[in-house]
């Protein structure tokens, strides 16, 4: 047996084998699971009131972070490609936030938030504005959120660099000869030759964005700060008003902290298959935008 | 991300358990009785210095049975239990400090029967007073003992109520109404400074179960979620009322310019709160972080129309048990019994930790000698009126499904209270039900 089957059976084919089957099932994590046919779905589908906002907050994150992370990304991409000096520093630069753990890197951004102590609302005290209350606030906790995600993306912006800088130059020198300026040559030379890239960056956010929970979990514990010495009914998930509960957020709640894992695999099955689904259209409806070059040119 | 974390937990419990979990060691005297000598092993949410108390309560047991060893691990939870019941790898005893967890432990057999071993010593659960018998067993089955309780009341800043003209702590929900709104200073730009009282549904100990028993509102009837009552109305428009008072949004700036909960920067400990709800263990916590406040407690407050309910308070606790899987189960038994049962042991975690001993004899104990501030907290668990939350199939989804909805009102993101709260009703019946999903009749 090949040492990848084994690694791909052991991580992935038991796991999602085992969800499928366990979503069948009512299982506490400590009895055996109970087979109850579709009751899962059932009540995933008719009854469970927390899955529609659970959803609606998932599709706000997909809808608005992940493409300004994309046009964030880009963005950067470009302007580093530009620049004449210090190119090695500035990539640093932007690249180095990439590389901090997403909890300390919420943790962080819950204190530089903090609507009382901290440094953005005391600067912005300063010249005389109240500061939003951020993490705290239902209206400011996804845009928060979202500051969060820009600030980090520095693994998609290398890939667009190495894109951006691998456009054939005399794509360039003919768009310029016949007279392009630089948004038609960004528009009719940069754009097509790496859409292939741009594809993938939103496939890959897309996909992060229906599994996003770490930040989310990190900043409603920690801004909702409702850690209870007893540790009964300390429930800050969704922190504020439920605005933080993303779809895996509630997956994790239900599963490991109300010991309804049956249901959490029937709603890691939906995802999984909305995850197939999303990707399958953007793939699909993509030929119309990404232009592959032809090999060997 | 969910099942990575899971792993991790799983993991982390599975190091944990192979740390914790010793072999028998035939080569140590036997004296227990019938129990023959075994390393055996403790799990305890308690870190020190709590911890350090609770070791040495293990520490006179294994004074007291010889050839029983001891491996106590601090720091753990209940993520950590479950797994490492899962893992095989459980220790022979887990304290837990979540009594909601009853629920999922006992149906499940999770944490064996612990029936069997109380007739064979002649414990009777009669030993414990009732909320604390109530929140260790489920549908009949007692899986756990009960092993110290935590009770709530009112904490107040005798130097701030003097200031404002105050004697004696409120009695009545409209006296501390009208004390809370004395006792808060602004600064000149309206920023709150000092609050009286704080009512923001996330403040450190605010939630409903910790205010319930003062509007005497009740969670079931009889298996079906019951919060749409007056009581309970009464209570959430008491506090939707004074959050407005002080201003939604002032009060999330305050708390977010405040300390911690459990450091010193406690914004009852600094003196940025004059009155207070919050557990007996903050006693200990102000002698060890603000030894020069001047404080009283007292009970909570209790609704106008409701003063016979004057005395009573919540309460909640940690429960002790034996994972389905420990390899020493007699040995296990001795070792919760000691713990959950001993009156001379019960009296001695409680003075080391400042929370309330759960055997009606440790209550009487001529050893237990509680810090001033104490005796209120007792008086509370003693109480007839105090109540606890009722154990469920879905640990505390019920508690946690109310709290989103509660939080939506006292924002006043919800308006509608008494549709809201038959919609949480329907919604925990729902989830109660579903819980139940194929299970025979």
């Amino acid at each position: 047996m090949s040492p990848w089957i084994l690694g791909f059976s052991v991580f992935f084919g038991y796991p999602l084998v085992m969800s499928a089957y366990l979503s069948f099932t009512h299982y506490d994590l400590l009895s055996s699971p109970r087979w109850i046919g579709l009751a899962n779905y059932r009540y995933l589908f008719t009854t469970d009131q927390t899955i529609w906002p659970a959803v609606k907050n998932t599709l706000w994150f997909i809808a608005i972070a992940v493409p300004l992370q994309v046009l964030f990304a880009l963005g950067i991409a470009i302007m580093l490609s530009r620049a004449r000096r210090g190119i090695g520093l500035f990539r640093t630069i932007f690249y180095l936030p990439a590389l901090a753990p997403p909890v300390a890197a919420t943790l962080g951004f819950v204190y530089l938030l903090n609507p009382a102590t901290g440094p953005v609302n005391t600067i912005l005290g300063k010249v005389g504005i109240q500061g939003p209350l951020w993490f705290d606030s239902p209206q400011w906790s996804k845009p928060s959120l979202t500051l969060l995600a820009l600030w980090g993306v520095g693994n998609t912006m290398i890939i667009f660099l190495a894109a951006v800088l691998d456009v054939p130059s005399h794509l360039y020198e003919s768009a310029q000869l016949d007279g392009a300026g630089a948004i038609s040559r960004l528009r009719w030379v940069t754009l097509p030759t790496i859409s292939p890239v741009i594809l993938f960056a939103v496939v890959i956010g897309v996909i992060e964005g229906l599994q996003y929970f770490t930040q989310a979990y990190v900043a409603a514990n920690v801004a909702g700060g409702s850690a209870s010495y007893s540790a009964e009914a300390a429930n800050a998930l969704g922190y504020p008003e439920d605005s933080t509960l993303f779809y895996p957020v509630l997956l994790y709640q239900q599963g490991f902290r109300y010991f309804n894992m049956g249901y959490a695999s029937a709603m890691a099955m939906l995802l999984l298959a909305v995850s197939f689904a999303v990707t399958f259209v953007i793939v699909r409806n993509s030929r119309r935008f990404v232009h592959y070059q032809a090999p060997g040119r | 991300m969910a099942r990575v974390l899971g792993m991790l937990s799983l993991l982390l419990a599975l190091t944990l358990a192979a740390s914790g979990c010793g072999g028998s060691k035939k080569s140590d005297k036997a004296d227990s009785g019938e129990v023959g000598p075994a390393n055996i092993s403790i799990w305890t949410p308690f870190v020190d210095p709590e911890l350090k108390t609770f070791k040495a309560v293990v520490a006179d047991f294994e004074k007291a049975h010889p050839g029983i060893h001891v491996k106590v691990v601090g720091g753990t939870n209940d993520d950590k239990i479950v797994a490492a019941i899962r893992g095989g790898n459980a220790p022979d005893v887990a304290q837990s400090f979540s009594s909601d967890n009853t629920g999922a432990f006992c149906p499940s057999g999770a944490w064996i029967d612990l029936g069997p071993y109380m007739e064979k010593d002649g414990v009777d659960d009669s030993i414990f007073p009732e909320a604390p018998r109530d929140y260790s067993k489920f549908e009949g089955t007692r899986c756990a003992l009960p092993m110290l309780a935590d009770t709530y009341g009112l904490y107040y800043n005798k130097t701030l109520l003097a200031k404002a003209g105050y004697k004696n702590p409120p009695k009545t929900i409209s006296q501390l109404t009208a004390m809370a709104k004395k006792l808060t200073q602004r600064d000149s730009s309206g920023k709150l400074k000092v609050v009286g009282f704080n009512p923001f549904p996330s403040w450190y100990e605010n939630v409903p179960a910790h205010f319930a028993p003062s509007w005497g509102a009740t969670w079931m009837d009889g298996d079906k979620s019951a919060l749409n009552t007056p009581a309970w109305a009464d209570q959430l428009r008491w506090q939707k009322s004074l959050i407005d008072w002080y201003g939604y949004d002032n009060l999330v700036r305050f708390d977010a310019g405040a300390g911690d909960e459990f450091s010193e920067s406690n914004a009852f400990e600094t003196g940025k709160v004059a009155m207070h709800m919050d557990g007996e263990w903050r006693v200990a916590f102000i002698k060890r972080e603000a030894p020069k406040l001047s404080y009283g407690t007292a009970p909570f407050p209790v609704a106008d129309d409701k003063q016979d309910l004057y005395g009573a308070g919540y309460v909640t606790g940690s429960i002790i048990g034996i994972p389905k899987t420990s390899k020493h189960k007699d040995q296990a038994w001795l070792l919760a019994r000691y713990l959950g049962a001993n009156a001379n042991a019960l009296a001695k975690l409680s003075n080391g930790i400042q929370n309330v001993p759960t055997t009606t004899a440790s209550l009487k104990s001529p050893l237990l000698k509680p810090l001033p501030g104490f005796q209120t907290f007792l008086d509370v668990f003693g109480n007839a009126n105090t109540t606890t939350t009722p154990i469920t199939r879905i640990g505390a989804a019920n508690q946690e499904t109310f709290q989103s909805f509660v939080s939506k009102y006292l924002s006043g993101s919800k308006k509608d209270l008494e549709g809201g709260l038959a919609g949480v009703d329907k919604q925990i019946d729902a989830q109660l039900k579903q819980a139940q999903a194929g299970q025979a009749p």
